[in-house]
């Protein structure tokens, strides 16, 4: 099965590449991908500027779309594993709006003169995250008493629209910011090159193996505690770590890519319900479709309206919301 | 109850208000301590000029600028935040996105004048009957010119304002003559933020451009309208001859930034050095300093090497 997936997965990635605003015909395309293997030599017959615009621009967009699919997908399910809740993913944790605050408040500050650079708005973003989900676990922790899970999402959601306000507020303080924070919090794959994902790379890698390593303890927690105890593990331990490493993930993809959302939880559903609830085969599952998910909404975005671009947040809901009905409606037939 | 009456009474007095504020035929005018204009609604021709309002309060940079060019700047009393130009108008915390009723009423205005109105603003003048101009984005330049005729004509300077047009007109035909068809057949990029989002021709700024022949690139993605967002590999197989930044702002693009960009090295622009850096204010509001933009890409076509 994983093997499939992967091969399906390959393959949009692959489709993704041939697919573009500028003109390249995928025949062009197709060679100098082969000539970039080893061993093999092919001429594509591309310009310079054709073979920037391969190399320097589409290709590190599908790889990023794929990176930060991959990221917010197996987050999600991790969330939802460790609350033992179908509801957590990045949003409702407040991950996501803990990074907007973040990153609005530091694109205000660089409009102001402040001077970051390029980097202010992913590191503010990534504190954003971290400091949100940080607060929503205390608030859990110290509101909720023996009720851990079901408090923790409460708290979340209390965070979340705190840090919306918060944000909301920021942003009526600094009208002439509101394009540059609007075009961030709808998403967007684009214009960094290679930097944005040599910037990610680290923090989807230990992401997405630290989650993987824990798939079978997963299993065993989501029996119950006690079980799961009285095998060796701790899963309040357990749990505090993957929250840790899935926001980390999160919040780094995020604070490049802007606020993408539905990734995380209608990608672990789709995927439950055609390989059912075990995390052995859940999760590294929805590591490939969340990156086949966001690759295939980001090439919606560019072609729909080509050469101009739409949000891929957009897409991500407006794809998401019905895939995810269909999704449901397959899955109780099946039961 | 002591509340509660409160309530009703003040529910009574507002609705007294706002009949009073719509009764055309109110001879002692509602609103305004000069005792002008008392008629609400978008305002109109004063009867004479001592009619004409003397409390002009401008939600609007552009409006702002063009109330000042056609001699009205001692009546304005109050410009919204975003307001900066011409030096020494009285800006203050008024906000043009989300204006308060409340807080432009402090400044008793007998004349408010704004872009765009979200939030009821207009209503909520026609209830206290305080008169207003709605000076939305125009469409064209000479839909500017009319605004700018609507202000003379509302603020009792009307003549000004017809020398105002006619002085705008020569600035920017001269800006054609300047430029002597040396824009005919080159292509354009116009920036407005790093996320590549732009204008067509089909905009207010746009088609200044178009008026030296310019072609926009842009112009293929106008089923997105007249601000799309455009792809990055599309603006470099497009291959601009020049590139304009409307985001040139202190800390914003330049040309080194733009070069840096992946895969934007080779685009003609860059590679020629034909990146240029407008004025923020004056690509972005549609007063009399469209006059300074029309000149100032004429200067840039003059000056290209090989011209």
């Amino acid at each position: 099965m994983i093997g499939a997936a992967i091969a399906v997965t390959a393959a949009i990635l692959l489709m993704a590449t041939l697919v573009g605003a500028s003109g390249l015909s995928p025949g062009a395309v197709l060679a100098e991908l082969a000539d970039a293997l080893p061993l093999v030599h092919v001429d594509s017959g591309l310009s310079a500027q054709q073979h920037a615009i391969l190399w320097q621009i589409r290709l590190p967009r599908v790889v990023l779309g794929a990176l930060v699919g991959a990221t917010l997908a197996v987050a999600g399910a991790a969330y939802q594993g460790v609350f033992r809740n179908p509801l957590a993913d990045p949003y409702l944790l407040g991950v996501s709006s803990g990074a907007g605050l973040g990153a609005t408040v530091m694109i205000i500050a660089g409009a102001s003169g402040a001077g970051m650079g390029s980097l202010g708005v992913p590191v503010a973003a990534f504190a954003g995250g971290i400091v949100a989900v940080a607060a929503t676990y205390l608030l859990g922790r110290s509101v909720g008493g023996g009720r851990g899970e079901v408090v923790i999402i409460l708290a979340g959601v209390a965070v979340a629209a705190f840090a919306n306000a918060a944000q909301t507020f920021v942003q009526q303080r600094y009208q002439d910011t509101l394009q540059s924070v609007y075009s961030w919090l709808l998403g967007r794959l684009s214009t960094d090159g290679w930097s944005d994902v040599t910037l990610v790379l680290p923090y989807v890698a230990v992401t997405i193996v630290v989650i993987l390593l824990f798939r079978r303890t997963l299993d065993v927690m989501s029996v119950g505690d006690v079980e799961a105890a009285s095998l060796g593990i701790r899963p309040a331990r357990v749990r505090l770590l993957l929250v840790a490493v899935a926001t980390l993930g999160t919040a780094a993809v995020v604070s490049v890519s802007g606020l993408i959302g539905f990734v995380g939880i209608v990608v672990p559903h789709a995927v439950r319900l055609v390989a059912g609830p075990g995390h052995r085969l859940l999760l590294p599952l929805s590591v490939l479709a969340g990156a086949a998910f966001l690759v295939l909404a980001d090439v919606v975005a560019r072609t729909v309206l080509s050469p101009a671009e739409l949000p891929i947040g957009v897409v991500t809901a407006a794809i998401g919301a019905p895939f995810f009905l269909v999704v449901l409606r397959r899955g109780r037939g099946m039961q | 109850m002591l509340r509660i009456l409160a309530f009703v009474a003040a529910l009574l007095l507002g609705g007294a208000l706002a009949a009073c504020g719509s009764g055309a035929g109110d001879p002692g005018g509602g609103a305004g301590a000069s005792g002008t204009a008392g008629a609400s609604g978008t305002a109109g021709a004063p009867a004479s000029p001592e009619d004409a309002p003397q409390r002009i309060v401008s939600l609007s940079p552009s409006a702002t600028e063009i109330l000042y060019a056609v001699g009205a700047g001692d009546q304005v009393v109050a410009v919204d935040d975003q307001s900066n130009f011409p030096q020494g108008v009285p800006t203050t915390d008024l906000s043009g996105y989300t204006p308060n009723l409340e807080a432009v009423l402090g400044y008793q205005p007998d004349l408010v004048v704004f872009s765009d109105d979200d939030g009821d603003l207009a209503s909520g003048l026609d209830k206290v009957g305080v008169p207003y101009l709605k000076l939305p984005a125009p469409g064209d330049i000479e839909g500017a010119y009319e605004q700018f005729a609507q202000v003379g004509v509302v603020t009792g300077h009307a003549d000004q304002a017809h020398e105002l047009v006619g002085a705008v007109r020569g600035q920017i035909s001269a800006a054609i003559d300047t430029a002597g068809g040396a824009g005919q057949g080159l292509s354009y990029f116009h920036e407005l933020d790093p996320t590549l989002y732009t204008v067509t021709s089909e905009s207010f700024i746009g088609q200044i451009y178009s008026l030296f022949g310019l072609e926009n690139i842009a112009d293929s993605a106008s089923a997105a309208g007249a601000y799309p967002q455009l792809q990055s590999e599309f603006v470099v197989s497009a291959n601009p001859d020049l590139i304009f930044l409307a985001d040139a702002e202190p800390g914003g693009e330049s040309a080194a930034s733009v070069a840096q960009r992946p895969g934007w090295a080779g685009v003609t622009a860059v590679r020629d050095g034909q990146v240029y850096a407008l004025d923020d204010d004056t690509t972005s509001r549609w007063g009399p300093r469209i006059g300074e933009l029309a000149q100032h890409i004429a200067q840039v076509l003059a000056d290209r090497p090989g011209t």
